[in-house]
């Protein structure tokens, strides 16, 4: 067990009025409880503003959680401080969504890969030259590349610049954040290809974010499914696809496309939109829109519980 | 794979990298060229450099001392004086040209000035925001709310009058033009992807200010340095005419056009040689500030 997270909640302040006082609050991740195995790769799927993206940036606190327990490595993280944080930061890593938001225009991609390693105080000169080098031959790069600036690459060679940097630590968890979602459909496979590859080579742990079901379903071994904040499946690849037990879960995936024309499907066209994270609905989040709905779901909200084979679903059928 | 979900093809080979030239498109090459492309912003710069120049070589372009009289008075311009004499009969070329030494020495470091303290707040301000913020953005407001000569007027006459005290005074009242401008662009730097890398990758927080956020905050300062120098230059002249910059017989352009005053009839060069000086310095640093602004734009990159 790498990381375990345990009733993650994360709330943004809404301030409003002269003085900015406080007159609600956004429910951003909604106690949220997942672990991650060492070596694999947990995929986290959710519509847009589910709060995939936060519960990634809370568990690196990159934003402070408001409340709840991450553990790595039987360390609680919240419990560090800020200088043990960064040290920490060294195992911990991400790989973010837009390949050109996330690099520094005016850094060299040598020095963008060096960088961390200055920080971390990871080896001398010479050294450190060597592993940008072989950073950037892991990453299909070669070492020209290693004097240019961020905006003479391509978005895909920008991305495999992010993974590259990530990698550099030698990181045991990496966050990868909507790493493809950004790039045309045939880099993606190209850069989930050498995710892959890396992920092999040194026995990573990937937690992958994204909103195509089709990239998660190749990259992931376990799925977990996300619904305004809250965690509603969560299960073996495998069983997820085919077996889903939560309604939202059926719904997304009946949502997929399939490049078949014959192709007969039932598709659950759910109805409404989601509701705001500002004002939640009581009892199960998902229980305006959920087609199965039944009185206890409008008051009760719903355990997250294992219904058998570590396949967990917070739903009251 | 399940039926309803779209199998993704990972046949693609991967693209060889071809060996490539290795040219280093450096930002810095980057602006170069399209400095030279803008006209504006060449012309500005040979203003510029040319009263840089005649700053820097002043003893050698004139043979004359700023403060040697002559006999001939309030001379309309011949061959012996370019630009005429003055009512003691200085050479008022000899002046215009000593006084672009001081006209640059107080633009160059009231600006430069102002921009260190008025950036050092405005990152302070921007990057830790809360009651740091509160107290350096109040201050801006403070210093903002008085009419800037007028201010500076007040520093001058506090401070005692002379050249240094008003170069002081024009550091101060450019603060505000600075700090707010590095305050917001630090704001928007620090809400970009590639500093929630840079926190991600366990950088500390200076770290961070000083090699992340400052390097892309410093542009728009640029510009605002180049157009706040031509306003320093005025604000200099106009510091001078009122008689609390430069003091005799220092050839302070403003306080040349002080002392011009009376004959502007009888001897108009006395007045439009200092004045016609004034207004080419301050257009060519205009002129740059400008051209770097349109050159920094990036809705301006091809």
């Amino acid at each position: 067990m790498l990381l375990q997270v345990h009733n993650l909640r994360k709330t943004f302040p809404i301030r409003g009025g002269l003085f900015g006082k406080r007159t609600g609050e956004i429910t951003a991740v909604d106690e949220v409880s997942f672990f991650v195995k060492k070596g694999e790769t947990l995929g986290l799927v959710g519509e847009s503003g589910c709060g995939k993206s936060t519960t990634g940036r809370a568990i690196l606190r990159l934003h402070e959680p408001t409340s709840g327990e991450i553990t790595f490595e039987g360390r609680s993280l919240l419990a560090l401080g800020e200088e043990e944080m960064r040290k920490a930061r060294r195992d911990l890593q991400m790989i973010f969504q837009d390949p050109f938001a996330s690099l520094n225009p005016r850094q060299k991609v040598f020095d963008i890969l060096e960088e961390p390693l200055i920080v971390h105080g990871m080896g001398n000169g010479p050294e450190r030259k060597e592993q940008v080098q072989e950073l950037l031959h892991l990453v299909g790069l070669n070492q020209s590349h290693a004097m240019r600036y961020p905006h003479q690459f391509s978005g895909g060679q920008r991305q495999r610049i992010g993974i590259a940097r990530a990698l550099s630590t030698k990181p045991k968890l990496i966050v990868a954040d909507e790493p493809v979602s950004a790039l045309d459909v045939s880099i993606q496979s190209q850069v989930l290809n050498l995710m892959a590859d890396l992920q092999e080579k040194f026995e990573l742990t990937y937690l992958f974010i994204a909103h195509d079901l089709s990239v998660v379903k190749h990259i992931s071994d376990r799925v977990g499914v996300m619904y305004l904040g809250r965690l509603v499946e969560l299960a073996d690849r495998d069983d997820l696809y085919e077996k889903p037990l939560h309604p939202y879960t059926q719904a997304l995936l009946s949502a997929v496309p399939v490049p078949d024309p014959d192709f007969q499907k039932q598709r659950i066209i759910l109805s409404g939109d989601v509701p705001s994270p500002a004002n939640l609905p009581k009892g199960c989040a998902f229980h305006p829109r959920c087609p199965l709905v039944m009185d206890i779901c409008k008051e009760v909200r719903p355990e997250f519980t294992d219904q058998g084979g570590g396949h967990f679903s917070a739903c009251h059928l | 794979m399940s039926a309803h979900t779209q199998p993704v093809t990972f046949t693609q080979p991967e693209p060889p990298i071809a060996p490539e030239k290795e040219i280093v498109e450096s930002p810095f090459r980057d602006f170069v060229r399209a400095f030279l492309r803008h006209r504006s912003a060449v012309i500005g710069s040979v203003i510029v450099l040319s009263f840089l120049l005649i700053a820097l070589l002043a003893p050698f372009i004139t043979s004359y001392e700023y403060t040697a009289r002559s006999q001939a008075l309030l001379q309309a311009p011949s061959v012996e004086h370019w630009f005429g004499t003055d009512e003691m009969g200085r050479d008022i070329f000899t002046r215009v040209i000593y006084g672009t030494r001081i006209s640059l020495w107080v633009g160059l470091f009231a600006i430069s000035g102002s921009i260190m303290v008025g950036s050092l707040l405005g990152l302070v301000a921007g990057f830790y925001g809360g009651w740091r913020d509160t107290i350096i953005s109040r201050f801006f407001d403070i210093l903002l709310a008085f009419p800037s000569i007028l201010l500076a007027i007040a520093i001058v006459a506090m401070l005692g009058r002379s050249l240094s005290n008003a170069l002081l005074a024009i550091a101060i009242i450019n603060i505000p033009t600075f700090g707010r401008l590095m305050r917001s662009k630090v704001l928007s730097v620090k809400s970009e992807d590639y500093i929630l890398a840079a926190r991600a990758m366990g950088m500390k927080n200076r770290r961070i200010l000083f090699h992340h956020i400052l390097p892309n905050c410093w542009t728009p300062i640029m510009v605002q340095g180049t157009l706040g120098f031509a306003t320093a230059v005025i604000e200099a002249a106009a510091l001078g005419f009122l008689g609390l910059g430069a003091q005799p017989p220092e050839p302070e352009w403003g306080t040349m056009l002080a002392d011009a005053r009376q004959y502007i009839q009888l001897a108009p060069w006395t007045m439009i040689f200092p004045g016609v000086a004034v207004a080419l310095t301050v257009l060519g640093f205009n002129l740059l500030g400008d051209g770097l602004r349109d050159i920094f734009d990036p809705r301006m990159k091809q």
